[in-house]
């Protein structure tokens, strides 16, 4: 229970977000992943951390270099990848029914 | 609460069923979708053209907060009122490609509804991105609205 609510702690973050949605195109080094921020590398090492340690991460040893790629059975689990689109055509249905509302009175 | 609209992306498919119910007649429900007026307002883009038939086409115009402005346009392939719309879609200037739509309207009671569209995609790593892209968009929202804030405190 308290890891389910640790996964939906990670994703609260944007540049956690952020940071899987780069890992979603292709498995990346820390570092990779580091130059697409601003912020300090040790901020993108704690949230690497962090979402390794939910499990949305995993690590992959190859030669010397640690790869990050995206955990899909964790991310089906968490089904939010999904949700903002779903949201976005929740948000447009709500809409056309409020304006047809007024139409069939 | 309740989630009225459902999407339904099965793994390693290149094709996609979003389905609500509506608290509308058939006739409204589908009278949203081809009136013209009535799509500019709920889709909240502008609409250039809609020609609700066999062989028709349609073109849209959205203008973001920027004034930037997307494209998006398709053909019509079918258009059975109160009953079907088969289409295509397309974002133009982006690299997601054409999409093909099967609308279909449907009766519940007198005074409910239901919608299903079901999309298919030419491939599934473009129906995985589109269906990525209010998530991103969502990110970038937030970091603006970050922005905005911190623009604010200067």
């Amino acid at each position: 229970m308290n890891l389910r609510r640790d996964v939906f702690q990670a994703i609260a973050d944007p540049t956690r977000r952020a940071i899987l949605l780069l890992a979603a195109s292709q498995a990346m080094t820390a570092g990779a992943i580091a130059s697409n921020f601003d912020t300090a590398r040790p901020t993108v090492s704690k949230h690497l951390h962090i979402l390794t340690e939910c499990k949305l991460l995993v690590q992959e040893q190859n030669g010397r270099e640690i790869y990050y790629h995206l955990n899909p059975k964790k991310m089906k689990e968490l089904a939010d990848f999904i949700e903002p689109f779903r949201k976005l055509w929740d948000d447009r249905f709500n809409k056309l029914e409020a304006i047809m509302k007024k139409y069939s009175r | 609460m309740e989630r009225q609209t459902k999407v339904n992306a099965e793994d390693g498919k290149q094709e996609l069923v979003i389905t609500r119910e509506f608290d509308l007649p058939l006739e409204l429900l589908f009278k949203a979708y081809s009136d013209p007026g009535i799509v500019e307002q709920w889709m909240g883009t502008k609409v250039l053209k809609l020609e609700n038939k066999r062989h028709g086409s349609y073109q849209f115009e959205t203008t973001d907060p920027k004034g930037i402005k997307y494209g998006f346009n398709g053909t019509i392939h079918e258009f059975s009122p109160d009953r079907k719309i088969i289409r295509t879609f397309e974002m133009e200037n982006t690299p997601f490609g054409v999409q093909l739509e099967f609308l279909e309207f449907e009766k519940l009671t007198d005074n409910t509804s239901k919608l299903s569209m079901h999309i298919v995609f030419r491939s599934v790593a473009l129906r995985d991105q589109l269906l990525q892209l209010p998530f991103a968009k969502g990110i970038n929202m937030a970091h603006n609205r970050l922005q905005d804030i911190v623009s604010k405190l200067k």
